[in-house]
C-alpha cells in the first residue's frame, strides 16, 4: 500500500461556490497550490515558449528538415476508386537520372505476393525516392499501372442500396489512428456496406425504457440533422523524414504522438523501441489526424533502408485532402420527449455516416450524457464508401452529435415556450455550465434576443446558444523528467509534443512556479522519444496528463536540492522554500541563497527526477474509470442573414469555457479562438465535393475547399471560468476539443432565430437559406 | 509530343492543373534542353521560332539578392522561387502550403512588394531584391510586428506565421494608421488553420501604434 498524506485543496468555482476539500494524496507529491490569484507564473499570460522562433522563420518543422544526402520521396496514388491491379511497370521510371529507389506496395495473399486492391482514389500504390522532389514527381508519372476497374460507390445512400458495390466483403477493424478516444466503432457487425450499430460508449449502453419515456412526454421533437465531410487540412501536411542508420532509425515526424509513431515503426519493422527515435520539435497542425505513422512512415523507412540515405516524404496538398483524413459525414435522426416543464423523458438517436474506407463515423456521446434523461438509446452506423479514410478531427463524433442535439433542444424550448437558456438551467446538472451560461449571457447580452424571424428588414439578425461536454481524459502512461544543472539551468524533457497548443510554455510555467523561478528561466526539450514517454496530443489529454507529473518531478528535484543546501544554511530541508529566484528559510530572513548559487554548489553536475502521472486524487468515476468532471462550454452566436442573397455573416461569438485550473490565459484564448473559427468554417463553408461518377475529390486544394479566412472572422469574446476539483497536483486540463463542439450548432440556432426557418444540414450556404425562404432564382 | 506527359501531376489524373503547373510542365522536355523565351509561356498553337538562350537540364547558375546579400544558385527553369529559397538556400522560413497561390504562406517581398513565391519562377526574379521572413528582423532586433505577434500570442502551430508576418509588415510599412478592416484586407489571402486571426489583428494594430 502506497503511503498517503492529507492535504487541503481549493474546490469549486471562485466567485461562485469556492470552498475547500481534504484529499489523501501520495506522500511524495507536493502540497496543494492555492487558486491562481495567489500564484506567480501559473494562470498568467506568459509569452509562448517558441514564439520568437515562429515569427522569425527559425522554427524548423519536419517539412523543413534537410539532411546531407537526403532523397525526396513521392507516392504514386490510384486515380480510380475501385480496382484490382494487373501490373505495375516501373521500367521507365527507374531508368530516370536521379531516381534512387522505387518501392511498390504489395501484400501477401495465399502465400503469394500481390498488389492490394484499390479502394479509393488516392490510395498509395508505389513511391519513388530521388535526388529532388521534381525528379520524384516526374518519375511517378512514368510508372504505368494497369487496373481492372470495378464498380464503386461514393454516395452514402447509394452505398446502402441492396445491390451496391461492396467496399469490403469481410469484417474490418477500426483504423488504428489512435486519435478517436470516443466510441469504439464496430466493423465486425452489420452487412453490405453498413457496419455496426454502436449502441454504447464508455459511459455505458442504453438506459431505461424508451416507450415508457415517450408515453410520459407532453411534447416530442423529431428531426434529421446532417453534417458534411470536413478535411483537417493542416498547413503542414502529413509526413516524415527518416534516416535509418545501422543502430538507429531516426525519424523526424509531423505528428501528434511521437511515442505512438515510435511504437508503430518499431512494431512494423520488428525493432526494439530503443532503436527507433522520433523527434517532433515544431508541428504544423494536425487537428486529430496526425497520430499514426501512416503509409508514409513505413514507406520512407523502407526507402531509407534501401538507399542508405535519409528520405524526406511529405505528402502534397492534394494528397493531404484525399488520403490523410477527414471528419466523417453524419445523418442523425433524433427523437426527444419532454414534459411541459422541460424535464426530458426520452432521447432516441440513430445515425449513419461515412468515413470512406475507414470506420469511425459515429456521432459521439452528446445525446447520451449532456442532459439528464432516464430513457435513452443510440444506434450509430458506419457506411463504407470508396472514398478516402476518415480520421479523428477535433472532438470526433461530438461536433456532429451536438449539431443535432443542441438544435433539437432549441426546438423543444420553443415548443414549450421557454427561453433556451432557462430550459438548459432546468435539464443540465453541470454547475460549471450554469456559471458559463450566466457569465456568457451577460457578456453576450442574451436579453437582446427576439422571437424567431421577428428581425425587421432585409438583413435579419439572430442569436443562438449551444452547449458542449467533453470528458476529462487522462493518459496515466505519461512521464516526464525535470533536471537542474550546476550552472543554474533548469530543463524539462519528455516525448510529449507541442502541436501549437503551447505545451512547451505551460510546462515551463509549472516548473517555474514550483521552483520559485520565472517561466523564461526554464529550458523545454520535448517532442523527442529519447526522453520519457508522454501522452499523444489527442482528446484534450495533454495538459491533464503531463502537467501533474511535471510539477511532481520539479518538486522531487527541489527536495533533493534542499537536502544539499540545508547544511550550507545551517538548517534542515523542511525549513526551506523556493521563491523569487531564492532559496529561503521559512522563519529566519538571514538564511537564504540565490537559486543559481545553490545550484553551483551541487555535489554532481545535475539533479534529475522523472515522474509519472498518478491516479486522480479522489479516484476515478466508476464503473467507467473516467476522471470526474467535464470540460463543458456554452457558446453564443450572433449572425446577420441577408434574406435577398442568402449571405450569412457571423457577427459575434461569446464563448464561456472551463478547463479546471487555467495555466496560460493567452494560449487558452488562442486555442478557443481556433476552435470557434473552425466551427464557423464548418458551419458555413467547408465541404468535400466528390464526383460520384469518377470517385474523385473535386475540390482537393485550398482555393476551392473554402475555409474561413480573415474576412470571415467574427468578433470573439472569451470567458474562462476557473474551476478547482482537487484531482491532481496541477488540477489543470486541456481545451482543444471543447472549443470546437458548440460553435456550428450555436450558429445554426442563431440562423433560425434570424429567419424563422431551420436549416437541418451543414454547411449552411446562401443557396440553402434562399431555398428555406422559398426564394429561388432560376 | 504527348501533351499529357508534360504535366508533372502526382496522380496521372485530369484534375487540378493549375496554370503554373502547366507552365512548369511546359519547361520540362524529355530532350533535356529547352529554349528560354517568353514564347515558352504562350498558349498559341502555332509554332514560331524562339529566341533565347539554351539551358541544360542541369539548370543554370543565377545570382539573386536576398535579404541584402547577393547569392549564387543553380536552378532549373521550373524551379519556383519558394523551392529555390527552401531547397537551394536553406531559407525554410518561407513555407509552401497550397503550392498554387491561394494561401500566402510563401509570401516574400520582391522589391518590397508581397508576392507568392510558389507562383514565381526563380528565373523571373532577375535583379529584383528578395526579402524573406529571415530578413525582416534587423539582426537581433525584431520588427515591431514580430514583437507584437509574440506579445499578443499571434502564432499557434506557427506554419502560417511567416507569411502572416510578411503581410502585416507590408501593411504597417505602408499605412501608418491602419484600421481593423485594413488588417483584415492585408491578411485576407493568408490561410491560418489554427485560427490565429484575432490575435494577428490585435498584434498588427498594436505594432502600427508603436511605430507611430
Amino acid at each position: 500500500m502506497m503511503e498517503k498524506k492529507k492535504e487541503i485543496f481549493p474546490y469549486g468555482i471562485p466567485d461562485h461556490n469556492l470552498t475547500q476539500i481534504e484529499r489523501e494524496i501520495p506522500i511524495e507529491e507536493p502540497p496543494a497550490w492555492p487558486i491562481n490569484a495567489e500564484l506567480k507564473e501559473v494562470g498568467k499570460r506568459r509569452t509562448r515558449y517558441d514564439a520568437r522562433a515562429k515569427v522569425t522563420g527559425d522554427a524548423t518543422f519536419t517539412s523543413d528538415i534537410q539532411l546531407t544526402g537526403m532523397l525526396y520521396a513521392k507516392f504514386l496514388r490510384s486515380n480510380v476508386p475501385h480496382a484490382s491491379i494487373r501490373s505495375i511497370d516501373i521500367s521507365k521510371a527507374e531508368k530516370m537520372p536521379g531516381v534512387h529507389a522505387i518501392k511498390v506496395i504489395t501484400t501477401e495473399m495465399d502465400g503469394k505476393e500481390t498488389y492490394p486492391d484499390v479502394k479509393y482514389v488516392g490510395q498509395p500504390i508505389a513511391a519513388v525516392a530521388a535526388t529532388s522532389l521534381d525528379i520524384a514527381k516526374d518519375a511517378i508519372s512514368m510508372i504505368k499501372v494497369a487496373y481492372n476497374e470495378k464498380p464503386f460507390v461514393i454516395d452514402i445512400d447509394d452505398a446502402l442500396e441492396d445491390n451496391a458495390p461492396l467496399v469490403f466483403d469481410e469484417p474490418i477493424e477500426r483504423q488504428a489512428d489512435g486519435g478517436d478516444v470516443g466510441v469504439v466503432h464496430d466493423g465486425s457487425k452489420g452487412q453490405g456496406n453498413r457496419r455496426g450499430p454502436t449502441t454504447s460508449s464508455f459511459y455505458g449502453g442504453p438506459r431505461g425504457d424508451l416507450d415508457k419515456g415517450f408515453a410520459e412526454a407532453d411534447v416530442i421533437v423529431e428531426g434529421t440533422y446532417s453534417t458534411q465531410v470536413q478535411t483537417q487540412m493542416p498547413l503542414e501536411t502529413h509526413g516524415v523524414v527518416i534516416d535509418w542508420k545501422p543502430n538507429e532509425m531516426l525519424v523526424y515526424a509531423s505528428t501528434q504522438n511521437t511515442a505512438g509513431v515510435r511504437n508503430e515503426l518499431a512494431s512494423y519493422f520488428d525493432l526494439p523501441k530503443s532503436q527507433v527515435r522520433v523527434i517532433c520539435d515544431f508541428m504544423g497542425g494536425g487537428f486529430g489526424s496526425k497520430h499514426s505513422a501512416g503509409d508514409f512512415g513505413p514507406m520512407a523507412a523502407m526507402l531509407s533502408k534501401e538507399t542508405s540515405r535519409p528520405v524526406w516524404l511529405m505528402v502534397d496538398r492534394k494528397e493531404e485532402h484525399i488520403a490523410q483524413g477527414n471528419r466523417p459525414s453524419s445523418v442523425q435522426q433524433l427523437k426527444i420527449g419532454a414534459k411541459r416543464d422541460g424535464t426530458l423523458t426520452a432521447i432516441q438517436q440513430k445515425s449513419h455516416g461515412t468515413a470512406g474506407v475507414a470506420l469511425g463515423a459515429g456521432v459521439g456521446r452528446v445525446a447520451q450524457i449532456l442532459y439528464e434523461c432516464p430513457n435513452f438509446s443510440t444506434e450509430q452506423y458506419d457506411v463504407l464508401t470508396h472514398a478516402g479514410p476518415g480520421a479523428a478531427w477535433r472532438a470526433p463524433g461530438n461536433v456532429q452529435g451536438a449539431f443535432g442535439v443542441e438544435q433539437a433542444i432549441d426546438e423543444l424550448a420553443e415548443k414549450i415556450n421557454m427561453d433556451p437558456l432557462d430550459l438548459r438551467d432546468k435539464i443540465d446538472n453541470s454547475e460549471v455550465r450554469k456559471v458559463e451560461r450566466m457569465r456568457g449571457a451577460a457578456k453576450f447580452g442574451w436579453s437582446r434576443r427576439k422571437k424567431p424571424g421577428s428581425s425587421p428588414g432585409v438583413v435579419k439578425k439572430g442569436m443562438g446558444v449551444a452547449q458542449s461536454c467533453w470528458p476529462r481524459f487522462v493518459t496515466l502512461n505519461s512521464s516526464i523528467e525535470v533536471r537542474i544543472l550546476n550552472d543554474g539551468s533548469v530543463e524539462v524533457r519528455g516525448s510529449v509534443q507541442d502541436i501549437g497548443t503551447g505545451t512547451k510554455t505551460i510546462l515551463a510555467q509549472v516548473v517555474a512556479e514550483e521552483l520559485g523561478l520565472k517561466t523564461s528561466d526554464i529550458t523545454v526539450r520535448i517532442g523527442d522519444t529519447l526522453f520519457p514517454d508522454g501522452p499523444g496530443s489527442g482528446g484534450s489529454v495533454v495538459t491533464g496528463s503531463i502537467t501533474p507529473p511535471t510539477r511532481n518531478a520539479a518538486y522531487e528535484v527541489k527536495k533533493k536540492l534542499f537536502q544539499q543546501v540545508a547544511p550550507r544554511l545551517d538548517t534542515t530541508p523542511d525549513m526551506l522554500v523556493a521563491a523569487d529566484g531564492m532559496i529561503l528559510h521559512k522563519e529566519d530572513d538571514s538564511k537564504k541563497i540565490a537559486f543559481k548559487d545553490a545550484l553551483r554548489g551541487m555535489r554532481a553536475t545535475q539533479i534529475t527526477a522523472t515522474a509519472t502521472r498518478s491516479d486522480d486524487y479522489g479516484g476515478f468515476q466508476q464503473p467507467w474509470g473516467l476522471a470526474y468532471g467535464d470540460l463543458g462550454s456554452v457558446q453564443f452566436a450572433e449572425v446577420s442573414v441577408n434574406t435577398d442573397t442568402g449571405f450569412i455573416k457571423v457577427d459575434k461569438i461569446v464563448a464561456a469555457h472551463s478547463c479546471g485550473r487555467p495555466l496560460n490565459i493567452g494560449q487558452l484564448e488562442s486555442q478557443i479562438n481556433g476552435g470557434i473559427i473552425q466551427g464557423v468554417s464548418f458551419a458555413l463553408y467547408e465541404n468535400r465535393v466528390m464526383d460520384t461518377g469518377t470517385g474523385h475529390f473535386m475540390n482537393a486544394n485550398v482555393d476551392q475547399y473554402k475555409v474561413a479566412y480573415a474576412m470571415e472572422i467574427p468578433e470573439i469574446d472569451i470567458e474562462i471560468v476557473e474551476e478547482y476539483n482537487a484531482a491532481s497536483s496541477t488540477d489543470a486540463y486541456g481545451i482543444g476539443e471543447p472549443a470546437n463542439i458548440a460553435t456550428a450548432v450555436a450558429i445554426a440556432n442563431a440562423v433560425y432565430n434570424a429567419i424563422g426557418v431551420r436549416i437541418y444540414d451543414l454547411p449552411i450556404t446562401p443557396a440553402k437559406i434562399l431555398k428555406a425562404l422559398n426564394k429561388t432564382y432560376e | 509530343m504527348d501533351k499529357k506527359k508534360n504535366i508533372p501531376s502526382s496522380e496521372n489524373s485530369n484534375s487540378g492543373i493549375s496554370r503554373r503547373g502547366f507552365l512548369r510542365g511546359a519547361s520540362l522536355t524529355t530532350a533535356g534542353t529547352i529554349l528560354l523565351s517568353s514564347d515558352v509561356l504562350a498558349f498559341e498553337a502555332t509554332e514560331r521560332s524562339a529566341t533565347g538562350k539554351m539551358v541544360s537540364s542541369e539548370g543554370v547558375e543565377i545570382k539573386m539578392k536576398i535579404n541584402g546579400t547577393v547569392q549564387s544558385l543553380r536552378v532549373e527553369p521550373r524551379t519556383t522561387l519558394s523551392n529555390a529559397l527552401r531547397n537551394n538556400l536553406g531559407l525554410t522560413g518561407t513555407k509552401v502550403v497550397c503550392d498554387r497561390g491561394s494561401c500566402s504562406a510563401c509570401t516574400v517581398f520582391l522589391d518590397g512588394k508581397p508576392v507568392n513565391s510558389c507562383m514565381t519562377l526563380a528565373l523571373d526574379v532577375g535583379d529584383k531584391e528578395v526579402t524573406t521572413i529571415e530578413g525582416i528582423a534587423d539582426g537581433e532586433q525584431l520588427h515591431p510586428v514580430q514583437e507584437a505577434f509574440i506579445e499578443e500570442d499571434a502564432s499557434q502551430c506557427g506554419y502560417c506565421t511567416p507569411g502572416m508576418v510578411m503581410s502585416c509588415v507590408h501593411l504597417v510599412e505602408n499605412n501608418s494608421d491602419p484600421t481593423l478592416d485594413d488588417v483584415k484586407h492585408a491578411t485576407r489571402g493568408n490561410l491560418c488553420r489554427c485560427g490565429t486571426y484575432p490575435h494577428v489583428f490585435k498584434a498588427t494594430l498594436s505594432a502600427a501604434k508603436k511605430m507611430k
